[in-house]
Order: structure tokens, then C-alpha cells, then sequence
């Protein structure tokens, strides 16, 4: 991966749907090029997924989530992966993460209604093998989504000419 | 009340370019290439750094030269940057924006008739404040030399009331930039005549193809440079008004001598958030440049594209596209494209009558912005005006 990579990369997180073309444009290469590179990238599985953000609190769908911190005793030779594999092939967890600190799994879930995701929580997820405790936290609040301020404020405050 | 002004005063002509942005102004949906400033806020941690000193009580003055953490971390910067060493306590002063610091020179050096050596098109206020400061400006037209100005330019432009030559790369309003080897070329001019060089270097760090070169950092030129520089357009600071002169105690002394009783020192928040920039602000900083560098390309692609003949500028964030194939002036151009399609753009002769057929677009604008312009611009030129 060279710096052209790395460009491509930035342009991409910022706006998936730009079209190759218009990178070529910025970075100053062939179309052909920015395709093959992006291919590549995407071979490499360096891209992993071109998504969207969406304020869902703009809609009518119900959405909630919660932040779940996990502590597991690690279980011996295949140690927190194969615990983790269990926990986030669960369509109800929209993230996953191993920390250090306090606990273990930092595990984002998400659900249509604070009863379910409690449901998802007592029934599904501690009763798992190698769980020790839970701690759920619901979330009442998003300010930023991945590098995106939820309520920026936009207005352009300068004067409309200067020299 | 017009006896009272002072005949000095009385030789500026009023700003023509006044009436049309007031004009822009009033009229909604414009999509502006005219702003002279980036279009980025100032980055947080710079924001959050002022803020922090406003809480603890930083509210007073600094001394004249500028609080010395501030000095400190400029000389570090010039160092780092140009390996140029000048010393915090009497080769650097803070100053209110890199203007200040240009009045300041010009006032520092100029006896009344001095001339000043003034390559155009150029930034509007260079010529007037030569004249305030009772200098003479001698303009260099630079439209048959690619908008850079030459070592012979300079050797015709010389008389013996030459003081100094006044010069800014990147441009602003070309974009032009000099390299290494033309700095040189103007150095011996310089040196050989005794000159000094005002080197405003406000869109130095905003250099895209090639690392920029301080005209100070050349051989023998340190002493006989004033470097004018600031945090407006690298870091985003424009409102902030702080920016610094660096060379010879003798120059800075002089200098320094005007400041303290006409703007006594710069903010004391403005340069404690200039320090923050200075020390922790490059990566954003580099990430703004690289933003700008895209929107270069686009922009220019676009204006070829159109039918409008464009250089690729090498720094600063505006792109100087010819407008002579239209059949139009430029002050036609910018008002028809105005009003027909609210598009705004700065005449080119606004900076110097050589930049006639021409028009300034900033890209210091989104890219969408960009792209809608370049759409109206088309549009605009299609039917042939």
C-alpha cells in the first residue's frame, strides 16, 4: 500500500459513492488505475464493506442499542477468539471489540425494543460457557457515528468574498 | 468633511471591488470561488487550547515581541521547517496577522521615495501600503513570465532608489509558487544590489508538487529577508489575527518599535491557540492540505475542461483560470456570471491591472460546492456571452 492507496482509502471512508473517476481526478491518476487499485483493496479485504450512515432516529423504525462490557474466563488454547465467535454471530450484536482494562468484550447490540435487547442480554448472552458477568448499558444518545457529528452545524460563517 | 483627509490618504483609490461584494452579499443561492480564506474551522484542539486559556485568566497583554512560548515554538517551527536559526528574543515578533507585519516592514525601511519592488497580480494591499508608508511601488507585470517574477524583471525594475523587493509564492491570486532554483536566480539579483527581500510566506506550508523553499534559507539571504508568516491559512486562523515577522534584530528592533506603540501585542488568546498549532496542529494541518490538493485538481480539470484555459497552480488555494477566450473583460465576466448564474469570482485585475483576463477561484470551498460552480460556469461560457 503506497500514499495513492492511502488516498484512495480517505476519499472512500468519507464518501462511498463517489465515483472512480473523481478520485482519479484528485489524486491525479488513471481511471484504470483507481479501479485496479480499488480492486485490489478490496481483495485484500483491506475495504471491507461500502455502508451508510443513517440517523434511524429520523424514522419511524424503532431502534435501540445498548453497550455491553463482557467478563469471560478465557477459555485454554483457543483463548477469547473462540468465546468471541459465539457472542457476535448473534444478528442482535452490531459490534464487537476485545479491550484491556476492566473487562473483557465491549459488545454493541442492537434491537427494536429495550425489552428485547434485555431478552437478548438474560437469555442468549449469559448463559453462555465462560461468561462471568455482564454489564448493559442502554444508549440514549448519538452524538458521532464513526468520524460523522450527528447535529453538525454547517452554516459556512464566512463573508462571501474576500480577498 | 473630505478637506480633512490627508493627501496620502487621498492618493489610494477606493476599492472599485467593494461595491460588487456588497452586491453578492444580498443575493441568495450564490455559490461562492471568492473567498479568500479556508473554508475549514479552525481545528479543535487549537479552539479548545484558546478556551482553556480564557478559563484559566490569560487576559492580558504579552510583551511587544509576542509571549515567549510563542517566539519559542516559531523559532522551532523556522528551524524544523527551513533550517533557519533566528533567536526568540529579538529576530521574531508576533504580530496581528502577517498584514500588520507588512505595514510594519514597509514603515521600518521606507524613506519618503524609497522604492518598493512589487511583482503583480499580487495581494491588494502591497501596493497601498507602500504608498501610505510613503514608499514608491514599482510593479513588475509577471502575465509573459507565468505569473513568476524573473532575476532579469528585477534588474530592469532597479534605480538607485530601490530598497527593497516585495514578494509572495504561492501566490495569491495565481497560485504560482517559485522553486528552489528561481529563488536563487533572484537572490543574486538581491544581494548583488544590496537590496532587502519582504518575503510574505502566509501560503508557504500550502505547497502541493514540491516542498517549499524560504528565499531566507538561501545563502547570504537570512539577514537581507524579511519572513512574513502566519496561522490564517495553514491552520485555518484567519479570524484570529496572529502572525510574525522573522529576521535581523536590527529589522525586527525597527519593527518592533511601531508595534508597541500602534498595536501594542496580538492577542493574548490568539497566541496561546497559535502555540497549540504550532505544537501539536501538523497532522491536521496536513490532512487540510491534502483536502485542498484534491479539490486543485478537480478544479482545474474542470476550468480545462470548459473551455477556460488553467494552469495547475502549485500552491495557495485558488486556481487562475483565462477568461480571454470568452471575449470578455473580466470585470464582465465575474458581474454577467454573477447575476446569470450567482456564481462568485474575484476580477483578476483586482491584483494589478496584468491579471486583466483573468478571474481568481478559490477552492477553499467544498467539493460539491466546487462541482456545481464548474456546472453554472459552463452553463454560463456555453452560451456564449
Amino acid at each position: 500500500m503506497d500514499t495513492k492507496d492511502r488516498e484512495i482509502l480517505e476519499i472512500l471512508e468519507k464518501d462511498a459513492k463517489i465515483p472512480l473517476a473523481k478520485i482519479a481526478l484528485m489524486i491525479a491518476l488513471d481511471e484504470e488505475d483507481v479501479k485496479s487499485r480499488v480492486e485490489n483493496l478490496e481483495k485484500k479485504e483491506i475495504i471491507l464493506q461500502y455502508k451508510t450512515i443513517i440517523d434511524w432516529e429520523k424514522t419511524d423504525e424503532e431502534k435501540v442499542y445498548a453497550f455491553i462490557e463482557v467478563r469471560v474466563i478465557p477459555k485454554k488454547n483457543t483463548g477469547f477468539d473462540a468465546i468471541a465467535k459465539r457472542i457476535y454471530n448473534f444478528p442482535e450484536v452490531h459490534s464487537m471489540y476485545l479491550m484491556a482494562g476492566d473487562y473483557d468484550f465491549a459488545v454493541v447490540v442492537e434491537g427494536k425494543s429495550m425489552k428485547e435487547l434485555a431478552y437478548f442480554v438474560a437469555e442468549k448472552l449469559s448463559p453462555l460457557p465462560h461468561i462471568q458477568s455482564t454489564g448493559t448499558h442502554f444508549l440514549l444518545k448519538k452524538y458521532k457515528l464513526d468520524g460523522k457529528i450527528i447535529e453538525e452545524e454547517t452554516m459556512d460563517k464566512r463573508l462571501a468574498m474576500t480577498l | 468633511m473630505k478637506d480633512f483627509i490627508s493627501h496620502k490618504v487621498n492618493t489610494i483609490p477606493p476599492s472599485g471591488i467593494r461595491q460588487f461584494f456588497d452586491l453578492i452579499a444580498t443575493m441568495e443561492g450564490v455559490v461562492s470561488l471568492g473567498v479568500g480564506e479556508p473554508d475549514f474551522v479552525t481545528p479543535w484542539h487549537i479552539r479548545e487550547a484558546a478556551v482553556y486559556a480564557i478559563e484559566r485568566g490569560y487576559t492580558s497583554y504579552t510583551s511587544n515581541a509576542g509571549s515567549p512560548q510563542l517566539r519559542e515554538a516559531i523559532s522551532k517551527r523556522l528551524y524544523y521547517d527551513y533550517n533557519l536559526t533566528y533567536s526568540q528574543e529579538d529576530e521574531i515578533l508576533v504580530t496581528v496577522g502577517v498584514s500588520e507585519a507588512l505595514d510594519l516592514i514597509l514603515r521600518a525601511i521606507i524613506n519618503p521615495g524609497d522604492e518598493i519592488i512589487i511583482p503583480e497580480p499580487c495581494y491588494v494591499s502591497y501596493k497601498s501600503c507602500t504608498i501610505l508608508a510613503g514608499g514608491v511601488p514599482v510593479i513588475i507585470p509577471t502575465m509573459d513570465t507565468g505569473f513568476k517574477v524573473t532575476p532579469d524583471q528585477i534588474e530592469t525594475a532597479i534605480s538607485p532608489k530601490t530598497k527593497a523587493l516585495l514578494i509572495s509564492y504561492p501566490s495569491n491570486p495565481t497560485g504560482t509558487a517559485l522553486n528552489r532554483d528561481e529563488l536563487i536566480g533572484i537572490s543574486k539579483v538581491i544581494k548583488k544590489h544590496n537590496l532587502l527581500v519582504i518575503s510574505d510566506e502566509i501560503y508557504g506550508l500550502l505547497t502541493y508538487d514540491q516542498p517549499f523553499t524560504s528565499i531566507a534559507s538561501l545563502p547570504g539571504m537570512r539577514d537581507r529577508t524579511i519572513l512574513l508568516d502566519g496561522f490564517s491559512k495553514a491552520y485555518a486562523m484567519t479570524g484570529w489575527r496572529v502572525g510574525y515577522a522573522a529576521g535581523h534584530k536590527d529589522i525586527i528592533s525597527a519593527m518592533c518599535k511601531i508595534h508597541q506603540y500602534s498595536m501594542l501585542c496580538a492577542s493574548i488568546v490568539s497566541q496561546m491557540a497559535a502555540v497549540e498549532a504550532l505544537k501539536n496542529g501538523k497532522a491536521q494541518m496536513e490532512k487540510m492540505r491534502d483536502e485542498y490538493n484534491r479539490r486543485r485538481r478537480l478544479i482545474v480539470n474542470g476550468f480545462n475542461r470548459i473551455g477556460l484555459d488553467c494552469f495547475m497552480p502549485e500552491g495557495a488555494f485558488y486556481a487562475f483560470p483565462s477568461i480571454t477566450s470568452t471575449g470578455l473583460s473580466s470585470e464582465d465576466f465575474a458581474e454577467k456570471l454573477l447575476f446569470e448564474e450567482k456564481v462568485a469570482v474575484v476580477p483578476g485585475n483586482v491584483f494589478g491591472d496584468c491579471g486583466s483576463g483573468y478571474i481568481r477561484c478559490s477552492y477553499a470551498t467544498s467539493l460539491e460546492n466546487i462541482e456545481e460552480a464548474l456546472v453554472r460556469i459552463q452553463r454560463f461560457v456555453g452560451r456564449g456571452n
